[in-house]
């Protein structure tokens, strides 16, 4: 019964170009992570070295959401409708690293 | 003539006036979407809330080589996470954990060609990418127990601290380890940060992990073919990809920073 059912089904044959755009991905997101990984053992911490770590987070995001969700191919008004509401992740970055020095300065450690 | 005006400019700009897909997508699919923005939420929360308590603390300040455990600072990664799994006592910072990205970034790869290959209808490579999936979850799950363990028991010397046990105030009691009291490591705060970050993700990737053995059974015994798509796949991999954006975010802020 299911060899019947398997004849009407149509499998469109591997796009060999799409598979290695797949791979392609992989490859850049394990390189940012090994660069990451090298960066935190010979450059002392610090702001320069935070802001490099969360810039390569950001392209690391970029190119999960946009290729392996793929938002990126889809239509404008989803892509806003997903990426305006995280403004209100940044404020509350913002707001709450302020506090925390702000808690820090008031208990005069 | 004022109909007229309306069906003249109707077929131009009104996709929202119904009987067609604005965003070209499904209702399951955008629902996902939207469930995972508000996920995202939660886990910003968690992760902001880690950067306020590390900013309130004081922060280390010496050389990495002169690092010790103290209540008086907040410590440094690469100095708690150093343990691999039957390399005792070998100092390996942020190895582990490193291994712990990797195999989750390949298990999103290997769920983007599950989804590539159910677009084309092809049953039997639905079935090997998912499998290779699930096997990444449930590394990745198995790893996260260990380094729950250790982290839990603590290492072979102990840090000095004032506690509080059974109600009675006891000087330079021996921390091994971590709670959700007192942990070897730094401030109360840091342990109960790790149990609960790495805890929620963790639980995000349990999940994740039944939901792919459900579309994983669901493709083998053929429920997509007969249906006629493999959306289902497109769906429950938006959420595997999620899982792994957020291990992303908390190896940067947890593990890095």
């Amino acid at each position: 019964m299911s060899s019947e059912e398997n004849t009407n089904v149509q499998v469109i044959p591997a796009n060999k170009e799409k598979i290695m755009h797949i791979w392609k991905v992989a490859g850049i997101l394990t390189v940012l992570t090994a660069i990451e990984f090298i960066i935190a053992f010979t450059l002392g911490a610090g702001n320069l070295r935070t802001s490099i770590f969360i810039g390569m987070t950001i392209v690391k995001a970029y190119y999960i959401v946009g290729e392996f969700m793929h938002l990126k191919h889809e239509v404008k008004t989803l892509i806003w409708s997903i990426l305006i509401p995280t403004i209100f992740i940044v404020w509350l970055v913002i707001a709450l690293i302020y506090e925390g020095g702000a808690v820090f300065n008031a208990r005069g450690w | 003539m004022a109909t007229a005006t309306i069906i003249a400019t109707s077929g131009q700009e009104n996709v929202w006036n119904g009987g067609q897909s604005p965003v070209k997508a499904s209702y399951g699919k955008l629902m996902m979407w939207f469930f995972l923005l508000s996920d995202a939420f939660s886990f910003s929360g968690l992760l902001i809330t880690y950067g306020m308590i590390r900013y309130s603390h004081a922060a280390y300040s010496g050389t990495v080589d002169a690092f010790t455990f103290s209540n008086a600072y907040w410590p440094i990664p690469e100095k708690v996470f150093e343990a691999v799994p039957f390399l005792h006592g070998i100092s390996l910072p942020l190895v582990f954990v490193g291994i712990m990205t990797f195999i989750l970034i390949m298990s999103s790869v290997t769920m983007v060609l599950a989804v590539e290959a159910g677009q084309r209808m092809d049953k039997p490579a639905v079935e090997k990418w998912m499998l290779w999936t699930l096997i990444g979850g449930l590394t990745f799950l198995g790893c996260q127990a260990w380094e729950w363990s250790h982290f839990i028991n603590g290492t072979d010397t102990a840090t000095l601290g004032d506690v509080v046990v059974n109600g009675k105030w006891i000087k330079n009691f021996e921390i091994f380890g971590a709670n959700l009291r007192f942990n070897q490591y730094g401030p109360p705060d840091f342990a109960a940060l790790f149990f609960f970050i790495t805890g929620f993700h963790g639980t995000h990737v349990l999940s994740g992990v039944v939901l792919n053995f459900i579309v994983y059974y669901n493709a083998f015994t053929g429920v997509y073919e007969k249906r006629g798509h493999y959306e289902m796949v497109e769906k429950v991999g938006l959420y595997w990809h999620f899982v792994d954006l957020v291990w992303v975010f908390v190896f940067t802020f947890f593990y890095l920073v």
